[in-house]
């Protein structure tokens, strides 16, 4: 019998009576080849591979993440809370050392799902690494997260949840913005006043292949993490980078996302996007199975692999040095870009529109922030909805400063007592792990 | 008139069966040297003064296979294997005359590469000249698209006559199980077929007409064609004959625990409803892991005859609970960390099984067991208590407690322990992982509501196993041959796969030779329809009777293909098997 040399979780959720609509990309078909690979190569006899059933996300775990409008119900389903306790069960069993790491194979994906949800965007409604995340920090007390978001779409939506946050070091590898969904992830894109720098945005041009996206890992991703010192490395493992993927335009390989997980050693991986269901994602599901038990990978290859047509061409390969020198430039800059980001105590204003492309929602957002040196900052957002509502909701964050707490109740406060006329005010207090509607 | 011969470890047992009930029984004693004698005494004994015309089906059971994978004498075989991506197919190695060749077949059955037949040739020389005679065929998915065994069954032919194939075994996706399977059919053919063309020869001398029946890992029967295409499925049929035997005395809509305590182990099964809980994938027990579809049971080294010892181990003084060495654990026994816990204490404590030395002290044997406690305490009859007494008395005096106590405890943690072992194997099956919305919301839950106990020292547990469970037990009549009624009622099972494809427009079967064009308007029905004549035709073939066929729906999945965003057909996936049960005809008088 095969023994791997790692301990790796697995959560397998393929929801195979779950879809968005019968023809869409996220429907019930997607990890049916996967499973049968998966089944066929016999993963669940290896000695040392556990398959542990999902939970159901509750109401409280999303609330340390998300404002949902009008409320958590409205806009999940059965599917979304399975898929997001796929990723908790793995996260606890590997903080109980149960395992040493561990993939949640698990549909719907979740990292276009931003902090105010109205419903789903990107074929996101809630998002599952942030609502693990939170967990971790609420129920094992670890502070400092890494999550390297690996799928071919800027990962906007866990990009927006951590955008203020010093404490997690949200590294984003994809296809860039000006050629793909959701046309956003640029360089410049550093995160708020408070965490300037702990939001890397890495766009890698078209038709970048495993070499391109190994350089990036080794050249900007590993020293990164190397710095950063994080206690837990999550990896948001979408697929859809794959030189057969149907939605994107890169030519990367079930080998190459072997080698990048066995770089990265990701405590945690969740699976995002992919859509390449037959030619992708049963190779590059069983590629990251076998580098996460360290187990050997060298003869997972697709069929129609062919490595002269997957070379990558050199003007793309200069292009992606320059993006990798940006970015290193930046990430070494990082307290310097805080300071000069504003001043200590006061309150930093930005607009934005989101759409959501999949419920077809346009919202409008006011995010204020206090710039603090001390903390994430009180966080308060006035955001409205169409179709929908207009809410205001305010985050205290988790390791708030006494004066980010005041200035957070003083927002709700003011909010209340506002003539604006708000549908719904939210107060979510992570220190005090509290959650109010009113 | 039916009979019912299954051979165990220690005994053989046989019963005679008529309308009215239980007609005769005997027991002999097991010769591992010989199971072809120790079957044709059970017969001689059983048939004795009988008109072996009457006999309408004979059904055994025996532990040839098993013993051969135990005592590791199987035949050497070929073996070829062709796999393509994925797990290197070396690491799966069975035996010395392994050979991994080209070709690969992809997860919906398209031909990626193509075999080699020169490769092939070439290997079934060497494998030939080898002095091979058996040769095993796997293809990596070959249960979605068989051509590439077929293609090296063609050439092999030249060869060899007697050819094993992967697509045959199962239709479950394993390819690591599926080699496996392969090679214990192919490495436990001959002795099989020597064995049972014997047995079935000198039965027929004896005048007894019926066809024989073999019984199966997964409770039901086969004919003798079907077991020489697959041996291996009489693996751990002992465990099964059991469990059958409980059936008949199992409450409808339950479901209810089946221990089978013996001297040295105790087996456990579940039945839902009277029906047997089968594995997943096939035999899920370490060494004998492959597709053989085979009853969920667990075995654990505790029984009548176990030996009885003190050991020293560990407890926490906070909380009771450590592991022998002094480490932290945690519910289900497995150590947090390595290091010891400070606040432990040193204890003598019982230690009861695996192992087994021999009978009772009581009954002359060389070492305490829990049938020397419950005789001294009046439980069992039969024996010398004294010699029990002078057993429990040395271990009372190490442990620094009472003989009485020391009794007490020995009887209550052997019931203790079979109970646990049964609870923690049904917290297992209810953790297993669904994979649909549906499955985890409506998720069923194995909740035990009443125990049945059958073998020889069952009936000295059951108020004890009652009391510490909590659950209603009883004993079965005739619990010391309730295996052989097991065997002998035993319905004759099978298992089909159906696979259609409405894009590729085909419904397959490769386990059946079956393959049909369907078109785009292949619905459920259709499918349904087709599976239930495949499971008809099949379970005929393994010798049924069809009054007694009982078609169940194992596993039904549809799925749209859709390619370039157009719906442009759909999958079906169905397997369907003869629920195993008993026969009719025979529901009296035991």
């Amino acid at each position: 019998m095969l023994k791997s040399s790692k301990k790796t979780g697995l959560v397998f959720f393929p929801a195979f009576d779950w879809a968005i609509d019968p023809t869409h990309p996220e429907r019930e078909e997607r990890l049916l080849y996967t499973q049968d690979q998966v089944a066929e190569e016999g993963i669940f006899d290896i000695s040392g591979i556990v398959e542990y059933k999902p939970d159901l996300v509750t109401a409280n775990e999303i609330r340390r993440t998300h404002f949902c409008v009008p409320d958590e119900a409205a806009i999940t389903t059965q599917s979304h809370l399975i898929s997001a306790g796929g990723a908790t069960v793995i996260a606890r069993a590997v903080m109980e050392k149960k395992i040493d790491n561990g993939f949640a194979l698990v549909r719907p994906p979740g990292h276009h799902a931003m902090r105010i949800s109205h419903g789903g965007r990107g074929f996101c409604h809630i998002n599952i690494e942030a609502i693990m995340v939170e967990m971790i920090r609420q129920q094992y007390g670890v502070r400092k997260v890494a999550i390297i978001d690996t799928d071919c779409h800027h990962g906007d939506g866990t990009n927006d949840i951590y955008w203020h946050d010093p404490d997690t070091l949200f590294i984003s590898l994809h296809q860039d913005g000006r050629t793909l969904y959701p046309g956003s992830g640029f360089t410049g894109e550093l995160g708020g006043p408070n965490a300037k720098g702990s939001n890397l945005n890495i766009p890698l041009p078209p038709a970048t292949s495993t070499e391109g996206y190994l350089y990036v890992i080794r050249n900007s991703v590993l020293p990164a993490l190397e710095e950063f010192k994080p206690e837990i490395i999550v990896n948001s493992a979408g697929q859809d980078n794959h030189y057969t993927d149907p939605l994107t335009n890169m030519k990367f390989s079930a080998q190459g996302y072997a080698e990048l997980t066995t770089l990265l050693k990701p405590d945690i991986a969740v699976l995002e996007g992919g859509y390449s269901i037959e030619g992708a994602l049963p190779y590059v599901n069983l590629g990251i199975i076998l580098a996460l038990a360290a187990m050997d990978y060298s003869k997972v290859i697709e069929p129609d692999y062919d490595e002269e047509r997957l070379k990558q061409a050199s003007h793309v390969t200069d292009s992606i040095k320059r993006t990798s020198d940006v970015i290193n430039d930046y990430w070494k800059r990082r307290y310097e870009l805080r300071e000069k980001a504003g001043n200590h105590g006061e309150i930093q204003e930005r607009h934005r529109e989101i759409f959501y492309d999949t419920d077809n929602i346009f919202e409008r957002q006011k995010e204020r922030v206090r710039i603090c040196r001390d903390c994430a900052g009180a966080l308060e957002i006035d955001s409205k909805a169409s179709p929908g509502l207009h809410i205001l909701a305010v985050h205290i964050p988790l390791n708030a400063c006494n004066v980010c707490k005041e200035t957070g109740y003083e927002m709700f406060d003011r909010a209340i007592h506002s003539n604006k006329k708000y549908d719904k005010i939210f107060l979510q207090d992570r220190p005090k792990d509290s959650y109010i509607v009113r | 008139m039916i009979i019912g011969l299954d051979v165990g470890g220690t005994h053989t047992d046989a019963v005679l069966l008529s309308e009215n009930g239980l007609e005769r029984h005997v027991k002999v004693p097991t010769d591992t040297s010989n199971l072809f004698n120790t079957v044709l005494s059970g017969f001689d004994l059983l048939l004795d003064g009988i008109d072996s015309f009457k006999v309408k089906r004979v059904v055994i059971s025996t532990t040839l296979t098993t013993n051969s994978v135990v005592q590791k004498q199987l035949n050497p075989v070929g073996i070829i294997v062709s796999s393509g991506p994925g797990i290197d197919p070396k690491l799966f190695r069975r035996g010395e005359h392994f050979y991994t060749v080209s070709g690969s077949i992809d997860h919906r059955g398209r031909e990626r590469s193509p075999i080699n037949r020169a490769e092939i040739e070439q290997i079934s020389e060497t494998i030939k000249n080898a002095g091979i005679e058996y040769v095993g065929v796997i293809g990596k998915f070959s249960p979605r698209n068989p051509a590439h065994e077929l293609e090296i069954r063609d050439i092999l032919k030249k060869n060899f006559h007697t050819i094993f194939l992967g697509h045959k075994v199962s239709g479950n996706l394993n390819f690591p199980r599926r080699i496996a399977t392969v090679h214990l059919n192919t490495a436990v053919y001959s002795m099989h077929k020597n064995f049972f063309n014997a047995v079935n020869d000198t039965l027929k001398q004896k005048g007894l007409k019926a066809p024989i029946q073999i019984l199966k890992a997964d409770g039901g029967t086969m004919n003798l064609a079907t077991s020489m295409e697959f041996p291996g499925q009489t693996i751990l049929s002992g465990p099964a004959a059991s469990v059958m035997g409980a059936i008949h005395h199992a409450p409808a809509d339950k479901d209810v625990l089946v221990l089978d305590i013996g001297g040295t182990t105790t087996d456990i099964a579940i039945l839902v409803n009277k029906a047997p809980l089968l594995e997943p994938v096939g035999v899920g027990r370490g060494k004998y892991k492959s597709l053989i579809r085979a009853l969920h049971t667990t075995s654990r080294g505790i029984g009548g005859d176990s030996q009885v010892t003190a050991i020293e181990r560990y407890i926490d003084k906070t909380d009771g609970v450590c592991d022998k060495r002094g480490r932290d654990i945690d519910i289900a026994g497995n150590a947090k960390s390595d290091n010891l816990i400070n606040s432990r204490q040193k204890i003598k404590a019982l230690q009861i099984g695996p192992g087994r030395q021999g009978p009772a002290l009581a009954f002359g044997g060389p070492a305490l067991t829990p049938t020397d406690a419950m005789i001294w305490l009046g439980i069992m009859e039969g024996g010398n208590k004294k010699l029990a007494e002078e057993g429990l008395a040395l271990l009372a005096e190490t442990l620094g407690i009472s003989i009485r106590e020391t009794a007490e405890k020995i009887f209550h943690q052997t019931c203790e322990t079979i109970v646990s072992v049964a609870n923690i194997m049904v917290d297992q099956i209810n953790k297993k992982p669904v994979y649909t919305v549906h499955e985890f919301l409506e998720g069923y839950k194995i909740r035990p509501q009443q125990i049945l106990l059958l073998g020889g020292p069952a009936p000295y547990f059951a108020s004890k196993i009652e009391e510490i469970s909590g659950i209603k037990t009883t004993v079965l009549p005739n619990s010391s041959v309730a295996n052989a009624i097991g065997a002998a009622l035993a319905r004759t099972t099978c298992e089909v796969s159906l696979l259609v494809d409405t894009e590729r427009g085909v419904a397959t079967a490769p386990e059946e030779n079956f393959t049909a064009s369907v078109s785009n308007s292949y619905r459920k029905d259709d499918a349904i329809k087709t599976a239930i004549a495949l499971l008809e035709k099949k379970a005929v073939n393994a010798g049924a009777d069809l009054k007694n066929f009982e078609a169940e729906t194992t596993e039904f999945q549809s799925f749209n293909v859709v390619r370039q965003f157009a719906l442009r057909g759909k999958i079906f996936r169905i397997k369907m098997q003869v629920k195993p049960g008993l026969i009719k005809g025979f529901s009296h008088g035991f």
